[in-house]
């Protein structure tokens, strides 16, 4: 973002780093990692189906899929659980992380005084604090919530913090002789200066939320894709284990899109800039 | 009051353009900014006659943009008043419209919403705003251009989007910091003629900075030469003040070749005299 201010001599530069998508360049960007993936999953098959390891060890990929198809109620059920959790866990930990960097961008002392605190919060090993939580507020949704809102902050504040710093001082120099308010140099030059570094920051909110539910779910409650995992782990169905994974992992990308598209809703002009560096 | 003029200040205003005995535009009385307690200027008191077009030469690094800060109100000087036309303005950013050497699009917003944004700030609604900005579009040779993004326009035509911003400040003053140097040599002359015409039109008073010096002599009617070493803890001052005698209009200047006539190259020797080259 405050690179694009400064245009012109940078211009060719970046042209030269980005190549042009042309036709086959694209095709290739899809069809490359396509088959990797394909590749793998049909030596996995064929590991299993020629019994290099045993299926019970290791479920073969048709028999994760059939296990997926054929318990798909119950797992969607369990999934849905997860989501909700992830979702709300998300929302309010963006909220926190959002008041958070507006504070610690506005007071210097508050950026002293928070700065130690929550670089620290991060050091604290999730599955440590998560049986914690759930003997503080129980088995149901709160301590899950709680868990996804404490590890997913730290991303949205942090970067949200870089970007508002990132801004141009020139451009609040300018909007000044325009005689901007606080509150208006925030809205027209901070925030969009912000957004880029945001949205990578939420991208990892995102992933870390869907994580953090299922582990807090594997620790304590009634339902979720942890506790899913935790009952099928015990009858020994690996089968249905790696299903569930195969659904997290869904989900998470499903998230991790959601927010791509947020981001493209967002910053319309990032496409037209692309286009002409 | 009206420092070395003799007139009365009550139809100053009135008069404003009828001659030399007007209150000036813009004045400097004394001036001295700093940069972190060592002096960059001092002592600079300069006065702009209003509908005066008038340049700032000085080589790289002497303090122009420094004075230019403390004219517009941004920093306030370490000692010496600013008045606009004979009211002390010191310290107090907008009162004059200021366009910094960059262009600062705002890369977020189209150039309609960016040129709107002195409007927009001083709470005109986005309507409003746009009604009133759209006609200018045309004159400033951008009326294909509204709706497109920063990023997405040449360096001439950003040029020109900013000059057009800086009008809607709404100023009769207007700084211009370098605005043609991010141009080549040719748009360079043709946007230089077309502002020239435009703030002739408009009866504006100009300060603009550059350190071409057939540039400042094609263009201006007075050129203040700056001059020191604010590295070395020399300070720059006004050390002289060059009158161009035009055989024909700024705008014009160009085209008639008034580069080719004795008064150009006298005035051109008297700068460069100054500035010790
Ligand atoms: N942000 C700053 N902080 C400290 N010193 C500065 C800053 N900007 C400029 N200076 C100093 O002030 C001097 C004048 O700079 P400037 O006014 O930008 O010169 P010019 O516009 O004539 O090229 C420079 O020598 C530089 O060292
Ligand atoms: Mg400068």
């Amino acid at each position: 973002m405050a690179a694009s201010g400064t245009q012109g001599p940078h211009a060719p530069q970046r042209a030269g780093r980005t190549p042009r998508a042309g036709g086959p360049s694209h095709v290739r960007r899809a069809l490359v990692p396509t088959f990797t993936i394909l590749g793998l999953i049909a030596i996995w098959q064929a590991v299993v189906d020629f019994g290099v390891i045993q299926r019970f060890l290791l479920p073969s990929p048709t028999d994760v899929l059939s296990a997926l198809v054929g318990d798909w109620a119950l797992i969607w059920e369990h999934a849905q659980t997860t989501l909700v959790e992830s979702i709300a866990g998300l929302l309010i930990g963006v909220a926190i992380g959002f008041v958070l960097a507006v504070l610690m961008d506005r007071f210097e002392g508050f950026y002293l005084a928070m700065q130690p605190l929550i670089t620290l919060s991060q050091t604290v090993p999730t599955v440590a604090i998560a049986p914690l939580l759930l003997i503080w507020f129980g088995y149901g949704l709160a301590p899950k919530i709680i868990l996804i809102v404490v590890t997913t902050f730290f991303p949205v504040s942090v970067s949200l913090v870089a970007g508002f710093r990132s801004t141009d001082p020139d451009v609040i120099d300018l909007l000044r002789t325009m005689h901007a308010t606080d509150l208006q140099i925030f809205w027209y030059a901070k925030l969009p200066a912000a957004a880029d570094q945001f949205f990578s920051g939420l991208k990892i909110s995102a992933t870390y939320a869907i994580v953090g539910a299922v582990i807090s779910e594997w620790l304590g409650g009634q339902s979720g894709l942890g506790v899913y995992m935790t009952r099928v782990r015990k009858s020994f169905a690996y089968d249905k284990m790696f299903a569930s994974i195969v659904v997290v992992s869904a989900l998470s990308m499903v998230l991790m899109g959601l927010v791509e598209v947020l981001e493209r809703l967002c910053m319309p002009w990032k496409r037209a800039e692309r286009k002409h560096q | 009051m009206a420092g070395r003029d003799d007139m009365t200040a009550t139809n100053a205003d009135a008069a404003a353009g009828a001659g030399a005995a007007s209150v000036p535009a813009l004045e400097a009385r004394g001036l001295e900014a700093s940069w972190d307690g060592t002096p960059v200027v001092a002592d600079v008191s300069l006065a702009l006659e209003p509908g005066e077009v008038s340049c700032l030469v000085g080589r790289s690094g002497c303090g122009k943009t420094t004075l230019f800060h403390a004219l517009a109100g941004l920093t306030r000087p370490t000692a010496g008043q600013v008045l606009l036309h004979g009211r002390e303005v010191t310290g107090v950013p907008g009162s004059v419209s200021y366009m910094l050497q960059k262009d600062l699009l705002l890369p977020n917003r189209t150039i309609l919403d960016n040129v709107c944004l002195p409007l927009l700030l001083s709470g005109m609604p986005k309507r409003a705003a746009r009604d009133k900005a759209k006609p200018l579009l045309s004159r400033f040779g951008l009326e294909e251009c509204a709706d497109r993004w920063p990023s997405e326009l040449s360096g001439g035509m950003r040029q020109r989007a900013a000059l057009l911003r800086t009008y809607l400040m709404d100023n009769d003053v207007v700084l211009l910091d370098e605005p043609f140097s991010a141009l080549d040599a040719i748009t360079r002359g043709e946007v230089r003629s077309w502002f020239c015409g435009m703030a002739a039109e408009l009866g504006l008073t100009a300060l603009v900075i550059t350190h071409d010096v057939d540039e400042s002599v094609m263009m201006s009617d007075r050129i203040f030469v700056m001059r020191g070493n604010p590295q070395a803890h020399v300070p720059s001052m006004i050390c002289g003040v060059v009158e161009v005698e035009r055989t024909c209009s700024a705008a014009e200047a160009q085209d008639a070749g008034f580069d080719l006539t004795p008064q150009f190259i006298s005035a051109k020797a008297a700068v460069k005299e100054l500035l010790g080259s």
